[in-house]
Formats: structure tokens, C-alpha cells, sequence
């Protein structure tokens, strides 16, 4: 047992070191498919260990310590119970997939190798994160997949855009981290234990809003990890990395950190319903705020990000009510059809030379079939339509918002619902029916590879079944860990109305797409209107940023710069390196060899020391008044 | 101050052994610098006999015999050691002696 | 009242003759002035009773001493006027000063005076000499013995350093200039 979870942690630390010995020569093959093999091998042993945890078999496992100082102890502690191997599923089997499909993806990449590296790196951090059984170690992980991601989206360093959004979503997280850390900080303070269980069964003993800060700090690091308004705007710009990437971290795996966080420390916010009520409504906000910028964008990846902030929101609103296992159900399921979009997005962008604007495209599903029945599958999945995953887990979500009496939140829920079944088609009718307007623009598309195409086909199928299969085995293993709530609408009346409701709902939303967008006619008269502007310039959020924090932090770091850094902190450094230059100067002519002047500094010495005698001598014979006069000075 | 007292011999101590360093500080010829030496030497004689005496104690003369001791053999490999040196350059300035020049 | 007279004589004496030794720039000056005040510095202990201590200083001083120092200036050829630079006379001067007031002001502090035993109290009714020998001979006995083993070897240094064939000081030569010497020698010895 304990083997199979180490060889689950860490065969993607192994691939990636393997893979950053030839960071810095050519392309090698073997760089990308080992890693990828030994990622199959942590699936593998995850697979495994799911039959146990599914069992009831729980693994706990400790390293070894990693501080123990006082009362501080950490170890290195690794747990599989029924949450945590949820996420190494959902971790492994994306991973494995989009590593497989990198393999073709980047294959006239110069930084072929050096990208598995990152990218193994980066599931090696994440299964930390989701295995670690104390904060700690979730932090490490949190971090880890921070510099993951950074170094990712940053990953074609030579155009400055990216680097510039790789900056951007380091720094934003890093915000977003200080709040976590002290949350963990006061996670420590008051419970004196970083363990999960250890801390907490002592929550429930301690002060309401002491609990209350715990939870808002957690979350605010969860809101930074996973793009939560305020701080989202990193999430879209974060497309500026290679499109497996996108499908990895920023739609399957780190952005559902913060989820896994707030679903993790589930026993802290039970305690604390208004903080939950809180997440819930800024999930709310974020899904529905998410969705109206997605239906106007004009980059097909920038789309799919905010669908995936849209849907993250859905998550936390599940969070933030108390079903837990809910959330992480569409966490998962989430992650197989958000994935399969990526890659079939990615593939679209192969063939159209990394073109991104829908609009210069149409017609493609003749060249690209299968890519069109993935890319339609995924956001079928993604719109809710029955027997697709997105039905079982989205409008689960929904019926949680309508069972706990929150009706705004369900309104808005499904609005946002009639929203993403509007987007996600109006993608795929531009992308793939209509006209073959690429021909204009000299492109020639052509299919992605084979083998690409066949280890995306598990996520295709993991996109239909997902909901239909998973869900009653799913809800027995995880509600071991998680609270056992279901959520039934007691009258069949209702229910069907609202079930169906939605589905005619949803389905009109996607008419509407196909008949809008099949010909692609660019609405001149809309797209001058006030909302198609403050939509597609994504509510002038970035501007906003970028005038009231950007420029006045310039501003700020450049009166530093010039005021305090230079004249004073250089000053003083350049002042001190000066005295000691100009003594060395001036005192060259003590050591000339010159006798007379070596006598006459001698005597010098012998007056200092005299004149030292006297000094000690009068503090010695007078000691107590010495005292007193220093002691009236206030020196002592 | 009419009755000299030990302090009346260590103040002229003190100022005969000023005088010698200011003349070892002030001479440049390597055989004056010897004579400031001596001053040097003697006035701490006068200090140790003069303690000798108002203290009662014989340790103070026996201090300057071995002084004296001192004080010839410096003369004599000092005086040695300028003749060679003389010897060699020519002159006996101390400012001429620039070889321990770092 | 006699002794008053006799202390501030010398002291003024001793004091000229020394300021003239360190002050003129006659090498000659400076000699006969240091002579002079040797011989009365030794009257200084006559005054001290310590007889014996003051007659040593006539002899060692006035008698070996100066006739080294004045065999040294034949040598040397200073009787002519001796060039000094001499810069920054004050800061010399200064220096000086402050030296002796801060020494005066530690032997005047109590605490040393009073702090002070005789461990070997002179005697009653004995000679100065006498008790000199006393205290020397058994105390001081092995102080003794180095201090002559030390003017034996400073005698021997002397006689090597100022000898006749060190116009090739071993100690100022390179190796192999010492080497061919010793080659040299090896040729004569054969």
C-alpha cells in the first residue's frame, strides 16, 4: 500500500528530473515519453489504490519529519482517504492524457524537453498538494504548482506576452498566498497542529471569529489559485502558454486547487455558514460574470478560460453550501470535458497555424472530424445536456442552490447555465460549420495525429459516462469523508419542471448559437453597443487594474527608487564603502616604511592607551557615581 | 616643595622620558635616535631608585642594574648593526630606511 | 632644605642637558650634552642612596657608552652638520606633552602608591653596596646570570657585525653568493 502511493507521488518527480537532463539539448523523444510512461505508472497505482480506498481501506503514511522545532512539528505526511484520491484520479488520468497528446502537440518545439520537465514538475506538485495530510505539505504542493504554472504559462519566454502574463499570475497568486499562509498561520496559533484531522477536531472549542478569519484567509488563498473575482483576471492571460498546459493546470488540475481546499477543510466551514453563504454568492457572481465575457470574445482560448472560471464558480457555490461532494463531483467531472475542449482546441490551433480568432475559421469539421465530435461532445458535456457528465454534476449544483432555498443564487445559476450552452456552441459554430472562411486567410488545416486523437478519446469517454456511471459509487465512497447530504426535491412536480425546464432551457441556448453564429455575420450595430463593449473588454477590469494599481505602484516604486533607494539605502551603502576607501586613502602614509613615521605612530598608540589607563582607572575608582551619572543620563 | 617627595622624582622621570621620546620621535640620524634611547632608559632609572628609596624596597635598583645591562648591550648591536648598515648605503638617515615599505 | 636645592639643580640640569642632546644639530653637541647629563642623572641616586647604583652609572655611561658612541661618530664621520628633516614639529612636541601628563597623572592616582609593599626592605646599618650584593647574589641570582650571558652575547653580536669581513654580511647576502663563498673558503682550507 505503501509502495503504491510512493510510486504514485513520485514517478512524476522521477520523469521530471529525467526529462530536465536534456533540458538544454535537442529534441529527444525518449524526454517526452518516459515521463509520460512513468505518469501512466502513478495512474496505475492511483488506480489502485482507489480499488482500496473504495474498499474502505484508508492509507496514512509518514515520510519522514521535515521540522520539529518546540512544539512545531511537521512531517512529511501523506494520506489516501476518499477526497484525496478523487484528486489523484482526476490528476492522473488528465495528466497522462495531455502528456501523451504533448508529445504530438509540441513536436516542432525547440523547448520539447525542457517543457516535460515543467510539466511532470507540475503533476509531482499537484499530487503534494492533494496528498499531503497536513497544511504544510499543502502549501509546498500550493506553491510548487504556483512556480509550475509560472514557468509554463512563461514557456515561449521569447514573446513578451508571455512572460508578462507568467509574471502576471505569479504575483496575483502571491497575493492571494500571503492570505493563505496566514491562515495557516492562524490555523497554528490556535489549534498548535498543522494536521488536518488534529486541527480540525479542536475548531469546534475555539472562539466563532477566530474560525471565521481561518476560513475568509483559506479562501482568499483559494480565490487566488483558483481565479475567483478579484483576482481573475490572471486566468485569461494565462492562455498565452501552450494550449496542454491550459488543458492541465488551468482547467483540470491547479485551478481546482482552491476548490480541493475549501472541500479539504469542509469540517472548518461547516462551523462557519456565513462564510460559506459569502462563497457561494462570489461563485455565483463569478460563474454568471465569467459567462458574459466568454460570449463575446474573439480568442477561442481566452473563451474556454472563462468557461472554466464560470464553472469553478459553480464549484464554489457547492462549496460554500455545504455539499461538498458535490463540488468535488463536477470538480472531476469538470476536469475530464474541460480538458477534452483544450486539446481539441489545441488541435484546432495546429491546423490553423495558432490562429485564434473563431471568426477566421468555420467549416473545419470536413478536415478536422474528429476533433469536431470531441470539441462537440465536451461542450455538450459542458452545457448539462442528459446523459452527459455536466448534467449530473451542473445541475446537481443547481438543485443544491434550489433544495437549500437560495433562489437568487439558482436564478443566476441557471441563466448562467442558458450562458454557457450559448458560448460553448457559438465556439464550436464558428469554429467548425458555416463556411470555410480560413480559405481566405491561406490556411490549410489538417487533422492532428493519430495517436493524439486516440489518448484523447479516454477523456471523450470520461466526458459521457462520468456523470451517468461514477455518480452512485462516487457518492458512496466519498460521503465516508465528506458530509453525507443529499439533495432530493421532494416534489416529483418540481423537480420534473425544473429538470426539464433546464434542459429545453439549455438547448434553446444552443439553437440560438448555431442559428447566430453558422454564418458567422459580424453584428456590426451589436458589437458597437455599450454591453458588447464593456463585455468584450472583459468589464474594463484590466484598464482598471492597470490605472489604480499598476500605474500608481510605478509611480510609487519609481519615487523609491529615486528618493530612497538612491539617496538614502545607496547613499548610505556607497557612504560606508567610502569611509573605509578614503581612510584607506588617507592612512596609505602610515605604512610609507618610513621609521620616524612608524615611531611617531607608535607614540600616538602609547598615548591612546595611556589616556585609556586614566579613563578605566577614574570608572573603576569611581564606579558608583559613574553609574549614576549614566544612570541619570538614561544610558543605562 | 621644599620637602621632595617621590612624586617630585617621578614628574622629573615623566619629563625626562618625554624629552627622549620627543627626540626619538623628532630625530632623523640613526645614532641620535640611539642617544634619545638612552634618555629614555635613564629616566626610568631615576623612577625605579627613587621608588627604591621611598618605598624601602631593593627590587627598584635591581631593576636598574639589569636596565643598565640592557641598555649597554643595546648600544652594542645597535652600534653593530649601524656600521653594517653604514656599510652598505652610505648614510645612517632613518629616512633613507624605506625598505619595510608595504 | 640642602636636598630641595640639590634636586631642582640637577633636574634643571639634567633636563638642559638632555634638551640639548635631542634638540641640536650637533652630533658633538649632542654627545658631550647626553655625557653630561649621565653623569648627572647619577648624582640623582647618590641622592637616593643607592651608591653603588650611581657609581655604575658613571662607569657604564660616561666610561663605555659614550666612548662606543664617540668611536661610532669617527666612524661614521657625523661631527659635519647632520641634515635632518624634520616636518610637523608641533604634532612631536605635542606628543610628548600628552605622554607625560597622562603618566603624571596615573603615578599621582593613590592607587598605585598605595598599593605598593616592600618585598625587600632595606636593612639598617648595612651598606648600600652591600646590601646591593646581598639582594643580587640570592634573590636576583639567576636575572643575574642572564643578564651576563646576555652582554656576552651582545658582545660577541658586536664584534661579528661590526668585524672586518662584514662588508659581506651573511645576513644581507643571497644564497649563492654565500654558496661561492663557501666555495671560496673550501679552496683556501685545501
Amino acid at each position: 500500500m505503501e509502495m503504491l502511493l510512493y510510486t504514485a507521488l513520485f514517478s512524476p518527480l522521477v520523469g521530471s528530473l529525467f526529462a530536465a537532463l536534456f533540458s538544454t539539448s535537442k529534441k529527444t523523444l525518449i524526454a517526452g515519453v518516459i515521463p509520460s510512461a512513468l505518469l501512466f505508472l502513478s495512474f496505475i497505482s492511483s488506480a489502485i489504490l482507489l480499488t482500496h480506498v473504495l474498499n474502505g481501506e484508508t492509507v496514512q503514511v509518514e515520510m519522514m519529519t521535515w521540522m520539529a522545532t518546540g512544539n512545531l512539528y511537521i512531517p512529511f505526511g501523506f494520506a489516501v482517504d476518499q477526497v484525496s484520491v478523487t484528486m489523484m484520479m482526476v490528476v492522473t488520468i488528465v495528466s497522462t492524457v495531455v502528456h501523451v497528446y504533448a508529445i504530438g502537440y509540441m513536436d516542432h518545439d525547440a523547448g520539447f524537453n525542457r517543457f516535460f520537465a515543467w510539466l511532470s514538475a507540475f503533476v509531482f506538485s499537484m499530487l503534494i498538494l492533494v496528498m499531503s495530510d497536513n497544511f504544510a505539505g499543502l502549501f509546498i504542493g500550493w506553491e510548487g504548482v504556483g512556480l509550475c504554472s509560472w514557468g509554463l504559462i512563461g514557456f515561449w519566454f521569447h514573446k513578451e506576452v508571455a512572460t508578462w502574463a507568467a509574471n502576471e499570475a505569479f504575483i496575483m497568486n502571491r497575493i492571494a498566498d500571503l492570505a493563505m499562509l496566514i491562515g495557516i498561520f492562524l490555523v497554528y496559533w490556535n489549534t498548535g497542529t498543522l494536521q488536518y484531522t488534529e486541527a480540525f477536531a479542536a475548531m469546534p472549542y475555539l472562539d466563532h471569529s477566530i474560525v471565521v478569519m481561518m476560513g475568509v484567509f483559506l479562501f482568499i488563498g483559494a480565490m487566488g489559485k483558483s481565479a475567483q473575482f478579484p483576482l481573475h483576471t490572471w486566468l485569461a492571460d494565462a492562455m498565452e502558454g501552450p494550449t496542454p498546459v491550459s488543458a492541465l493546470i488551468h482547467a483540470a488540475t491547479m485551478v481546482t486547487a482552491g476548490v480541493y481546499l475549501v472541500v479539504r477543510a469542509n469540517p472548518m466551514y461547516d462551523l462557519i455558514p456565513e462564510v460559506g453563504i459569502f462563497i457561494a454568492s462570489l461563485g455565483a457572481f463569478v460563474a454568471m460574470f465569467a459567462a458574459t465575457m466568454a460570449l463575446v470574445n474573439r480568442d477561442m482560448k481566452r473563451i474556454i478560460a472563462y468557461s472554466t472560471l464560470s464553472q469553478l464558480g459553480y464549484m464554489f457555490v457547492a462549496a460554500g453550501l455545504g455539499a461538498y461532494w458535490v463540488a468535488l463531483f463536477h470538480l472531476m467531472a469538470h476536469a475530464f470535458f474541460k480538458a477534452l475542449l483544450f486539446l481539441g482546441a489545441g488541435n484546432v490551433m495546429h491546423a490553423m497555424d495558432d490562429e485564434l480568432d473563431p471568426f477566421k475559421m468555420g467549416g473545419l469539421k470536413k478536415s478536422m472530424k474528429w476533433t469536431w465530435i470531441m470539441m462537440t461532445l465536451a461542450s455538450v458535456a459542458l452545457a448539462g445536456i442528459y446523459p452527459l457528465a455536466g448534467f449530473f454534476s451542473k445541475d446537481l449544483i443547481l438543485e443544491v442552490a434550489f433544495v437549500e432555498h437560495h433562489y437568487i443564487l439558482y436564478t443566476v445559476l441557471l441563466l448562467t447555465a442558458g450562458l454557457t450552452a450559448f458560448y460553448s456552441f457559438r465556439l464550436v459554430a464558428l469554429i467548425f460549420h458555416g463556411e470555410e472562411r480560413h480559405l481566405e486567410h491561406g490556411f490549410h488545416p489538417h487533422e492532428a495525429y493519430k495517436f493524439m486523437l486516440w489518448f484523447m478519446a479516454p477523456l471523450g469517454v470520461l466526458a459521457v459516462i462520468a456523470g451517468m456511471v461514477f455518480k452512485s459509487p462516487y457518492f458512496e465512497m466519498v460521503t465516508q469523508l465528506l458530509p453525507r447530504t443529499e439533495y432530493h426535491i421532494h416534489n416529483p412536480v418540481v423537480f420534473w419542471i425544473m429538470t426539464i425546464g433546464t434542459q429545453v432551457f439549455v438547448i434553446a441556448a444552443i439553437a440560438y448559437a448555431y442559428s447566430k453564429y453558422k454564418n458567422a455575420k459580424i453584428d456590426k450595430k451589436t458589437e458597437e453597443g455599450f454591453f458588447y463593449q464593456v463585455l468584450f473588454n472583459q468589464y474594463y477590469i484590466p484598464q482598471f487594474y492597470e490605472e489604480f494599481f499598476v500605474k500608481p505602484y510605478r509611480e510609487l516604486s519609481s519615487i523609491l527608487w529615486k528618493q530612497v533607494d538612491m539617496k538614502i539605502v545607496d547613499a548610505s551603502v556607497d557612504g560606508i564603502a567610502n569611509i573605509f576607501y578614503k581612510t584607506g586613502v588617507n592612512t596609505r602614509g602610515m605604512s610609507s616604511g618610513n621609521l620616524s613615521t612608524n615611531l611617531k605612530w607608535m607614540v600616538v598608540g602609547l598615548v591612546i592607551l595611556l589616556a585609556l589607563a586614566v579613563v578605566f582607572a577614574v570608572i573603576v575608582q569611581n564606579g558608583d557615581a559613574v553609574i549614576s551619572v549614566l544612570h541619570d543620563l538614561g544610558a543605562i | 616643595m621644599m620637602e621632595i617627595g617621590l612624586s617630585h622624582y617621578l614628574i622629573l622621570t615623566t619629563i625626562l622620558f618625554s624629552i627622549g621620546l620627543v627626540g626619538v620621535m623628532r630625530r632623523k640620524n640613526l645614532l641620535m635616535l640611539f642617544f634619545a634611547t638612552e634618555i629614555l632608559l635613564n629616566s626610568v632609572n631615576i623612577g625605579f631608585a627613587a621608588i627604591s628609596y621611598y618605598i624601602g624596597d631593593f627590587t627598584g635598583q635591581m631593576f636598574a642594574f639589569f636596565i643598565i645591562a640592557i641598555a649597554a648591550s643595546e648600544v652594542a648591536v645597535g652600534l653593530g648593526l649601524l656600521i653594517v648598515w653604514f656599510k652598505r648605503t652610505g648614510n645612517i638617515d632613518l629616512d633613507s630606511m624605506i625598505s619595510m615599505k608595504g | 632644605m640642602f636636598e630641595a636645592i640639590a634636586f631642582y639643580t640637577f633636574s634643571f640640569l639634567t633636563i638642559l642637558m638632555f634638551s640639548i642632546t635631542v634638540m641640536t644639530s650637533q652630533a658633538l653637541y649632542a654627545l658631550t650634552a647626553m655625557a653630561a647629563g649621565m653623569i648627572f642623572i647619577s648624582a640623582f641616586f647618590f641622592m637616593l642612596s643607592a651608591d653603588f647604583l650611581g657609581a655604575i652609572q658613571i662607569i657604564v655611561y660616561t666610561g663605555a657608552v659614550m666612548a662606543l658612541y664617540a668611536f661610532g661618530m669617527m666612524f661614521f664621520d657625523t661631527t659635519r652638520e647632520v641634515k635632518e628633516k624634520i616636518q610637523n614639529k608641533n604634532i612631536v612636541f605635542v606628543l610628548g606633552t600628552m605622554v607625560a601628563l597622562l603618566v603624571v597623572a596615573i603615578f599621582m592616582a593613590p592607587v598605585v602608591s598605595e598599593n605598593i609593599h616592600a618585598l625587600y626592605p632595606i636593612q639598617e646599618g648595612l651598606g648600600n653596596t652591600e646590601q646591593v650584593g646581598i639582594v643580587l647574589f640570592t634573590k636576583y641570582l639567576i636575572p643575574f646570570e642572564l643578564a651576563a650571558i646576555m652582554l656576552l652575547s651582545a658582545m660577541i653580536s658586536g664584534i661579528v657585525l661590526a668585524g672586518k669581513k662584514m662588508d659581506n654580511s651573511l645576513t644581507l647576502m643571497a644564497d649563492e653568493e654565500i654558496e661561492l663563498m663557501q666555495e671560496a673558503n673550501e679552496k683556501v682550507n685545501s
